[in-house]
């Protein structure tokens, strides 16, 4: 083809029309690709934040739903009762996530290993609505009623896997000397576990579990027959307790605008604690490092 | 014996028999040896219960799958054995019968999810293949992060949206302008209310490119950097390059990351439940309102009356669990193959 | 006080394979012991031996037998007990990443369940001394981490946190190989010091430091200990073929 030389005149490119413009058009394309897909994060958070900031008022952090049809109350409950399925989901998942991470990096380097990982692999892609169901065979069905325990036990059963997983990579990456260098000290090996390897892996073992966190906070499917809701107070673990993400949820598919309005309200104070409680990790993982380290 | 390749080392080193090295000892060496630490027995037991308890945990991670699967088998006994295979194949969904056939649940949630891999997979591999092959660097960080953030998105907020912006959005400019262009097919027939299988499949496929164009990308990543090279030294364009260099090498961990996107969209529930209708009923126009596997549990579960009823609900989550499991389990085989074992970080 | 070593009919494996043949040797109290011979011959498998550091390696196994002082090594002892009395250094630099040069230190002991703060404070002044790195570091022991030293003061940092522990016999395992030509002069240095109170060996690929430091020398090849007497002998007036060729330089 012609190398396009002359510089005055008519561009030529040097590889033939139909390869240069499907160069340009395919990198056309990814741009539009990328427009694309942003504008509905684009979309859905400033709609959520417009929608929803105006009706964030104290009434709407103190108080309780009112009855139905009645327009104002809040969801003080649903909020108080999401924290409390969430610190018993912590409670029961934490530990055993971590120990399972722990397992898989230090005494899993086998096939019993191998097992487990896979297992946890598969977990994670378990839909949570199937939780729900086993949660609800758990618990709901012995104890005859619906309760923050059931609606705990479930989001538990869905941190497992991922902190384990987070866990165990994280540990990996701390490096083999740093275990031998203890151990050559005498130290036993439980103790150099937990306070080196794991002391040293600790803001990356943080960061994993405040993102299990993050995930199962803004769950509903397995909350829907295991904590039920609840529209009013509650601190009973075993009766049926409210949560922020069902109540959204309540409210969405209710005939009231009032109640559309706080169901923005309310989502709006979600993805805030969302986001929140993943920044609040990287400061203090942050300010938790050694000068020069 | 001498014959020297290499001169001998100079020899200064002390003579045993001489005892105190040169330059003597510093006194300040002198530890008072109370040997504070070598007394005591130490004992192998903590080592041992925390060795077995870390084992339990991992345990405890097989002992979930297994209480799953229990739960799920035992509660589906009724129903699997009032109906048998004939669940699946019937479309009858009628409580106050007490007749349960799956059939409507199956299509919706097949037609939604592949609706939504039609319209996600164009569009997270173009967003993967921009960050990774096109993009400034500087410009990398805050896109990867911001698709990252759709992710963090919960299912009900999804829904919320779905139903005030999305619906709204359908019903008055999108179902009526495919419904002239493309009714003829009759897939895009019939009154246009929003709520719509076709809803469903949209909102699905918001929800699910995030995880689609995070493991393209890992698996674009992998790809070693001398294909790139081997192709432009023979004079391709940036896109032949991509074409021919990454993305053929890439493709078995696409494929598995494309199916990661589908087992998403087959158990997503809240978003799916709020705009698809909620009828069992099968039809051909992607108007019609539809019902997902999924959705029917989230809907009926917590007021089924009757155990066959519950039974029921019960067999199609198991049947739901088991999709996702092969679904999820192909899709990792095929992302391994690709990235050697490393496992996918945003499995989240 | 630094105590022998009694090696006898010692073999080591990493699975099926044998590294290390039927290996006996005497390390003698209060001396400086070093090991020689050509990569992979077998002379970190063996020190690794002596403190049971071996077996931490999946698959890796042992036997024979091993005394220091009059303590069996491998029969019926916790591997944790025999590596308090048993120091090591490790080829690369390893302090914890995120302790202070102080923590670094006392981990020995603060691991171990040592409480006396006054007590620990003295022992780490002393273990820093003895390491010929209180000088540099006494201004910000709590301040700096221990890994933001250069590499010739880790090791020392190292070296020092192996003495806080009070061993009786200090094992080097090419302590110098990762360090500039100063910082191994330093401890070197060390080393002759350090042989006065304990009981000292230390593998080198470098033939010159084993003459400048160390009494008695023994050589492997190829999983064998091939040659063991006075570094004098060795490196003068060796008896085996096999060590002269290598103390020449004729190969490894």
């Amino acid at each position: 083809m012609d190398s396009g030389s002359n510089s005055e005149a008519v561009f030529i490119p040097a590889i033939g029309w139909r390869r240069w413009a499907t160069d340009h058009l395919m990198t056309g394309l990814s741009v539009l690709t990328v427009v694309i897909v942003l504008v509905p994060l684009f979309a859905i958070f400033t709609y959520l934040v417009y929608k929803g900031i105006g009706s964030i008022n104290l009434a709407f952090l103190t108080q309780t739903p009112k009855p139905v049809g009645e327009p104002g109350g809040g969801m003080a409950n649903a909020i108080a009762g999401s924290a409390v399925i969430l610190g018993i989901a912590s409670l029961l998942g934490v530990p055993v996530g971590i120990g399972a991470g722990i397992f898989l990096s230090e005494y899993g380097r086998n096939r019993y290993g191998d097992v487990v990982r896979f297992v946890s692999d598969v977990l994670n892609g378990v839909p949570s609505i199937v939780i729900g169901i086993v949660a609800y065979g758990l618990v709901v069905m012995r104890q005859k009623h619906f309760s923050a325990l059931a609606g705990g036990v479930a989001l538990a059963i869905m941190m497992i896997p991922t902190i384990a997983r987070t866990t165990e990579q994280m540990l990996l990456l701390v490096p083999h000397a740093i275990r031998e260098a203890a151990l050559g000290l005498g130290v036993s090996r439980w103790r150099t576990t937990l306070s080196i390897t794991l002391r040293t892996a600790t803001s990356g073992v943080i960061t994993g579990v405040m993102l299990a966190f993050a995930r199962v906070a803004g769950e509903t499917a397995p909350l829907l027959f295991t904590a039920f809701g609840n529209q009013f107070w509650n601190w009973k673990l075993d009766q049926p307790t409210a949560a922020l993400s069902l109540q959204i949820y309540t409210y969405a598919l209710s005939p009231f605008d009032d109640w559309h309005r706080q169901a923005w309200a309310g989502s709006l104070v979600l993805i805030v604690l969302i986001v929140s409680a993943v920044a609040a990790v990287r400061i203090v993982v942050r300010r938790g490092r050694l000068a020069g380290a | 014996m001498s014959n020297h390749a290499v001169p001998r080392p100079r020899f200064t080193a002390p003579d045993p028999e001489r005892g105190s090295p040169e330059g003597g000892p510093k006194a300040a060496l002198k530890i008072e040896t109370t040997a504070p630490l070598l007394q005591g027995k130490v004992s192998e037991l903590p080592d041992a219960v925390f060795g077995w308890t870390m084992r339990l945990c991992g345990l405890g991670v097989i002992a979930l799958l297994g209480l799953i699967v229990y739960q799920l088998v035992i509660g589906s006994q009724l129903s699997w054995h009032a109906f048998g295979w004939k669940f699946f194949a019937l479309s009858d969904w009628n409580p106050v019968e007490d007749q349960y056939g799956a059939l409507p649940f199956i299509f919706g949630t097949l037609v939604s999810s592949f609706l939504a891999l039609l319209i996600a997979v164009p569009l997270a591999v173009g967003v993967a293949v921009f960050i990774t092959e096109m993009c400034p660097t500087r410009l990398k960080g805050i896109l990867s992060f911001t698709t990252e953030l759709l992710a963090a998105i919960p299912s009900v907020i999804y829904g919320l949206w779905a139903i005030f912006v999305l619906i709204p959005i359908m019903r008055l400019y999108v179902e009526p302008f495919l419904g002239k262009t493309l009714g003829w097919t009759g897939l895009f027939a019939g009154p246009a209310y929003g709520y719509s299988v076709l809803a469903a499949g949209v909102i699905l496929a918001i929800m699910i490119i995030p995880i689609i164009s995070s493991i393209t990308r890992e698996v674009l990543t992998v790809v070693p950097q001398h294909q790139r090279e081997a192709a432009l030294a023979l004079g391709a364009t940036r896109w032949e390059m991509i074409r021919v260099g990454v993305l053929r090498n890439a493709r078995a961990g696409i494929v598995g990351a494309v199916i990661l996107g589908l087992g998403r969209a087959l158990g997503e529930t809240m978003a799916v439940t709020m705009v698809i209708g909620n009828r069992a009923d099968i039809a051909k126009s992607l108007f019609a309102f539809g019902y997902s596997m999924a959705s029917v549990l989230a809907n009926e579960f917590s007021e089924a009356t009757g155990d066959l009823y519950l039974s029921a609900l019960i067999e199609i989550g198991l049947a739901l669990f088991l999709v996702t499991i092969v679904v999820n389990a192909l899709a990792r085989l095929m992302v391994w193959s690709v990235t050697r074992g490393q496992p996918a970080k945003s499995m989240a | 006080m630094g105590v022998g070593i009694t090696v006898e009919h010692l073999n080591a494996y990493y699975g099926k394979t044998q590294a290390l043949f039927d290996i006996n040797l005497i390390v003698a109290a209060n001396h400086a012991t070093a090991l020689i011979g050509p990569s992979g011959c077998g002379k970190s498998t063996f020190i690794r031996c002596l403190n049971r550091m071996h077996e931490t390696i999946p698959e890796a196994t042992v036997d024979g037998k091993v005394r220091i002082g009059e303590f069996s090594v491998y029969n019926g002892t916790s591997a944790t007990q025999l590596r308090r009395r048993v120091g090591m250094v490790f080829q690369k630099p390893n302090p914890f990443p995120t302790m202070s040069i102080y923590d670094n230190v006392a981990a020995g002991l603060k691991l171990n369940g040592f409480r006396n703060r006054r007590k620990m404070d003295e022992i780490v002044h002393k273990s820093l001394d003895s390491a010929a790195l209180w000088g540099e570091v006494k201004d910000a022991l709590h301040k700096k981490s221990g890994a933001s030293l250069s590499g010739g003061q880790q090791q020392r940092l190292c070296i020092a946190r192996a003495l806080a522990v009070q061993p009786e016999v200090l094992l080097m395992d090419e302590p110098c190989s990762a360090l500039d030509p100063i910082s191994t002069g330093k401890i070197e240095e060390l080393i002759f010091q350090l042989k006065e109170q304990y009981t000292i060996v230390i593998v080198t690929h470098n033939m010159q430091q084993a003459a400048r430091v160390a009494e008695f020398t023994g050589f492997f090849l190829l999983g064998k200990l091939i040659e063991f007497d006075k570094t004098e002998k060795v490196f003068t007036n060796p008896s085996d073929k096999r060590t002269e060729d290598y103390v020449t330089g004729r190969f490894g």
